[in-house]
């Protein structure tokens, strides 16, 4: 029986490693920096992560099932420009915009789910089509230009305070919490781990399977377009250009949060963990007066290194 | 041990293993002469696998020294174990899906031009099909090996061990997917290897064969020697004990039960290249099986009757109510469960934990309105499983990737049983399990037979079929060309139904 008790310590090692590397990241820079643990920059970090933090939710739902949503930097510009669009002072009341950029995610996002689901394509191929196809639809929307002169309530959102704490924090926070409640307490939750770890043993255990994964890349395309309602309200303007690359970011805050590509294993709090390791990271290196240009580096160098901690850790396992 | 290692073609002394502290080999000493079968017996986790990973250097051992030859040998990776005469066919297949037979016989040793790294394709093409030719076995050697179903990948692993020409073969359960044609042609292959002095380590659950093949038998339990004796001076039940400890009575025996009303009735149900007008029965309480040789049919009949695969005719009736399968979700929904012939394939999420797979195909009944899971309720419920089926784990939180494979099955079966079938297909469900986990899957069908389950069973171990089930029913080439009742059962002439003779 202690070859088991040797499992489970695995498991506990393989599991917080991760914190355990940001509690390491957090007090190296404030050595580095006393300017680090000030509250305000605290606050400014956790600002700084909130839209890909909130993709990176989304994306933790789609990684799980051993796919890959790179479309939604494009869909959060979709998001962005058709929620704009309609916030100009004295036009629709907040929550119009808000829900319109949701729906236009979510539609994008069922359309990804069917390809990929119904007709079995590859999700790199499907999203890759999809992140073109978006960001050329906010183009046509926009003819190409920014969209400006947004009301006071919809700059709210981005740049807003309650008690404190930035309203798209307490945006972020809200999406997370939701996230960790559907992945881990529901039964669609325990479904989108069943899916990446084996698909079809769960559909020969009669589970509709498409529709899990439908839902997932749903989820992942309606927390774009809420991302884009945050960062355009943010910058106060709508622009079809925005959001270029920031799939990239969302896929690497889920992988070093311990969320394996191939599906099956993972969770969100390891994906907020990752998001803030890159924040924390990007951050430090400003205080520690880094040009970004090293930082791009230093960030692909940590992704790896992470994946690489974590390959190592799961093979203990079996 | 009077002979000394000069007398061995592989010498195995006082080897130890250790995995995280735990010990999987204890010492363990084997001793294998040139030209012998010697058959390598123990229970799922005894350590033989360990033993031989460890021969064939993807291990490295702990403790003691390996001779061959009389010669202190180091085998730190694979390759050194071919390059000192040692292959193996292994239990899991290795091999590349998307590439051909041939390629995958050949793959680390293709045959160049010359010295250059040029594949030479027509000399490829004659050696393969020398090989081919000379172990009796007809595969297409052009055929991707993704195509091929699991008995045909099984003969490749076979060919491709045996290309290596080397001194010391392997052999880990290596007709656990094939029928008993195939099995004689393996043994015909073995023979031949023996007579040029080639030595065969071969390991099975399967008692039959050993005592037919096996020269020598040694037997490991919980990672400790037990004995080797010649295979002649065993019997099934002097074998079991020293593999179990204990007496094991009777394979198994079949207690009388009530049968009643037609569960499942299938008419003429037939889908192109696979099978046609399959029509047969089973009643509440009644087991029939389904014998026949690989490629016969059998779980492409089930896989088309579960809704895995479109038919093209036919009709099923559910308790005497017609009923339309277009997918496995129609197949729960009327009561059915399968348990699939690959069960990492097909059964198991290999990912998860034991928690998690056996609630899969129910968990709905965990849930609240808001599709919450209910985890105190959840909880019991797996506990439960784990003491019915005697699940041997740590917890229902340990991954079932770390379970023995006769575990593993306990959780496919429990993740069915959840779903309260009233018809249950199992497809070759003892495959690759020891025996004292057969034992229990066969009460296990008893049990659900008596509580009047129509239970449909495929299997390729006669004694299986034999001591389970009310009716036998054949299939060659995708036709019934049998249906026995248990009164009339006899081995030879299912076996002939099975090679194509029709008996009426």
């Amino acid at each position: 029986m202690n070859f088991y008790a040797n499992i489970k310590k695995q498991q506990i090692l393989y599991r917080y490693g991760i914190y355990f590397a940001f509690i390491v990241l957090v007090a190296a820079i404030s050595i580095g920096s006393p300017s680090f643990f000030k509250l305000s920059n605290i606050i400014n970090i956790l600002r700084q992560i909130s839209v890909n933090g909130i993709l990176a939710v989304g994306m933790t739902f789609v990684i799980i099932t051993a796919g890959i949503d790179l479309s939604v930097g494009s869909i959060l510009a979709l998001g962005a420009v058709v929620a704009t669009s309609m916030a100009h002072p004295g036009e629709y009341p907040v929550i119009v915009p808000v829900l319109s950029a949701l729906l236009v995610g979510l539609c994008l996002g069922v359309i990804n789910g069917y390809f990929i689901a119904k007709k079995r394509l590859a999700p790199f191929i499907v999203t890759l089509g999809m992140m073109t196809i978006a960001r050329g639809m906010a183009l046509v929307y926009t003819d190409g230009r920014p969209i400006i002169n947004l009301s006071d309530s919809y700059n709210q959102i981005g740049g807003g305070y309650l008690l404190g704490i930035p309203l798209p924090v307490i945006v972020f926070i809200i999406v997370l919490l939701l996230g960790i409640f559907v992945l881990n307490y529901t039964r669609f939750g325990r479904y989108v781990y069943a899916v990446g770890g084996n698909e079809l043993a769960v559909k020969v255990s009669g589970i509709n399977t498409s529709r899990i994964i439908i839902r997932t890349y749903a989820i992942s395309g309606a927390l774009a377009g809420l991302a884009g309602v945050v960062l355009s309200s943010r910058v106060m303007s709508g622009s079809p250009s925005t959001g270029q690359g920031l799939e990239l970011d969302a896929i690497a805050a889920v992988v070093i949060g311990g969320t394996s590509l191939s599906g099956g294993v993972g969770s969100i709090t390891g994906t907020i963990v990752g998001a803030l390791i890159i924040g924390v990271m990007n951050n430090g290196l400003d205080l520690l007066n880094v040009s970004s240009y090293w930082q791009q580096i230093v960030k692909g160098l940590i992704i790896v290194f992470a994946v690489l901690l974590d390959r190592k850790a799961k093979k203990q396992l079996v | 041990m009077s002979l000394t290692q000069q007398d061995y073609i592989l010498g195995i002394e006082k080897v130890s293993k250790s995995f995280s502290g735990v010990k999987a080999l204890d010492e363990v000493s084997l001793y294998i002469k040139p030209g012998e079968v010697h058959a390598l017996m123990g229970e799922n986790g005894a350590g033989k696998s360990t033993l031989m990973k460890i021969v064939t250097g993807i291990y490295q051992k702990d403790e003691g020294e390996i001779f061959i030859d009389g010669e202190r040998a180091i085998i730190k990776d694979p390759k050194a174990a071919l390059d000192l005469g040692i292959s193996m066919i292994h239990q899991e297949l290795n091999q590349i899906v998307d590439m051909t037979v041939a390629e995958n016989i050949f793959l680390g040793k293709e045959p160049c031009h010359g010295r250059s790294h040029v594949i030479n394709r027509r000399k490829q093409k004659e050696l393969v099909r020398s090989l081919l030719h000379h172990t009796g076995i007809s595969i297409n050697p052009n055929a991707r090996i993704g195509d091929l179903s699991i008995a045909e990948r099984q003969m490749v692993e076979i060919v491709k061990a045996v290309s290596y020409n080397s001194r010391i073969i392997i052999m880990d359960e290596p007709t656990s997917a094939i029928t008993d044609k195939e099995v004689a042609k393996l043994f015909g292959i073995i023979r031949n290897l023996t007579s040029k002095g080639v030595a065969i380590i071969y390991i099975s659950h399967k008692m039959d064969e050993i005592f037919e093949i096996a020269d020598t038998v040694t037997v490991l339990r919980d990672g400790c020697y037990v004995d080797s004796k010649p295979a002649n001076e065993l019997n099934n039940n002097s074998l079991i004990r020293l593999m179990v400890g204990r007496n094991i009575n009777d394979l198994f025996l079949k207690e009388a039960v009530n049968v009643g009303k037609p569960a499942l009735e299938v008419n003429s149900l037939t889908k192109k290249g696979f099978f046609q007008n399959i029509s047969f029965k089973v009643c509440q309480g009644e087991v029939v099986g389904f014998a026949g040789l690989m490629g016969a049919g059998r779980t492409e009949v089930m896989e088309t009757l579960f809704g895995i695969m479109r038919h093209d005719n036919g009709m099923v009736k559910i308790n005497n109510k017609e009923v339309v399968i277009n997918s496995p979700t129609d197949a729960v929904k009327h009561g059915m469960a399968l348990i699939s012939e690959d069960r990492k394939l097909k059964g198991l999420n290999l990912k998860g934990s034991v928690k998690a797979n056996i609630t899969l195909s129910n968990l709905a009944d965990c849930c609240n309105i808001w599709e919450v899971i209910d985890r105190k309720k959840e909880n019991q419920i797996v506990d439960e499983q784990i003491k019915l089926l005697n699940i041997k784990a740590s917890g229902r939180n340990q991954l079932v990737s770390t379970l023995s494979g006769g575990n593993q099955q306990k959780v496919v079966l429990s993740k069915w049983f959840l779903t309260n079938p009233e018809i249950l297909i199992l497809d070759e469900p003892t495959r690759g399990i020891d025996i004292g986990a057969k034992q229990e899957v066969y009460k296990i069908i008893a049990r659900l037979a008596q509580q009047g389950k129509a239970i449909i069973l495929i299997s390729s171990e006669m004694p299986e079929l034999l001591g389970l089930c009310d009716r036998i029913i054949v299939l060659h080439k995708g036709n019934i060309t049998g249906n026995f009742s248990r009164a009339n059962f006899n081995s030879e002439v299912i076996m002939s139904a099975a090679m194509g003779q029709h008996q009426d």
